[in-house]
């Protein structure tokens, strides 16, 4: 399945949800925020939300910034 | 810190006049360090899309857990925009702090008056402690504040750019009319700028390139911290106005001389 991270298409993998996706991505879970089709997605439901062909994910995290 | 000289902003009580910026630091361990040393209370951060290929520490890894951490909307161009950075923000688990940036203009970084006070706006009526970084402009000031700015951002020059104090005249004004924190962000190069600041009887100063690029991080921000110490007792002390003649400060009478 293909789908948008970050602008960019990529193939999901075997991943079918979002924590999957970030586990697959080996993200530090920690402090990252996801936005999926524009809504941002709490950590507690990253299990719930399916991908879907076509998808848009943003996932974000901290940097240094004046 | 001065005893009784606490600064407040919003609902909260800030322990240091000095704030500091995280970006340019070439390595983030170096960032504890600073604020280790130089104790600066808010601390600022921005937020990217995280870089996949790369496996670099978080920056708030190396924040304190004392520290306010105050997101800038950095890489937002219209209100919307940082209204969307804001929100992904509080999603992060961050305190509502926000440091609105809006920027348009990719030679001067100068922001975008109009759009922050759009942002001002839309953020402060969501529950953010809202702190827009502005050109100095008394009327747009006094229309962030109406719209719920908790503290207003002037800035004393082009960002990074070290040229100090430049828009002294009207951050003067806006600290004699605003009844909120006036804070210089961006410009300032040399401690002696957070001085000038500061005997003006701005509230507080941002810092974050002159530190982070110097030979020396942890020696600069101390500097930077104790110029802001400095400053602001010089304030509360009540400078005494300049005159264009001497006036002795030894009694020139009663000595050496016969009286006439």
């Amino acid at each position: 399945m293909k789908i948008r991270i970050n602008g960019k298409e990529r193939s999901t993998g075997k991943a079918d949800n979002l924590i999957e996706l970030a586990k697959d991505m080996k993200l530090n879970l920690k402090h990252i925020v996801i936005e999926h089709n524009l809504n941002i997605i709490p950590r507690d439901r990253w299990g719930e939300v399916s991908l879907t062909e076509g998808d848009s994910i943003e996932i974000v995290n901290f940097v240094g910034g004046g | 810190m001065i005893v009784d000289d606490m600064l407040k902003i919003g609902d909260r009580e800030i322990n240091s006049r000095f704030f500091l910026g995280t970006g340019k630091f070439q390595d983030k361990r170096m960032i504890r360090d600073v604020i280790e040393s130089s104790g600066p209370h808010i601390v600022t951060v921005a937020l990217r899309r995280v870089d996949i290929a790369s496996e670099d520490e978080n920056v708030l890894d190396n924040i304190p857990g004392r520290c306010i951490l105050m997101t800038n909307t950095s890489g937002a161009r219209t209100a919307d925009e940082a209204v969307r950075i804001a929100n992904l923000a509080e999603a992060a688990g961050c305190e509502k702090w926000i440091k609105i940036e809006i920027i348009n203009d990719n030679k001067y970084l100068l922001p975008d008056n109009l759009e922050t006070l759009k942002a001002v706006d839309a953020l402060s009526s969501k529950g953010f402690t809202v702190l827009p970084y502005m050109c100095p402009d008394l009327a747009m000031a006094k229309r962030m504040v109406s719209a719920g700015a908790a503290a207003v951002m002037p800035l004393g020059a082009p960002i990074g750019s070290n040229r100090g104090l430049k828009t002294e005249e009207i951050v003067k004004i806006m600290v004699n009319e605003l009844d909120v924190p006036v804070i210089v962000d961006a410009g300032l190069g040399v401690p002696s700028d957070a001085v000038k600041c500061m005997e003006l009887g701005c509230a507080a100063v941002l810092v974050n390139t002159a530190i982070a690029t110097s030979n020396d991080p942890v020696n600069m921000a101390i500097a930077f911290s104790e110029a802001v110490v400095s400053g602001r007792r010089a304030f509360l002390a009540g400078m005494r106005p300049m005159i264009n003649v001497a006036e002795a400060s030894s009694p020139l009478t009663g000595f050496l001389r016969e009286e006439k």
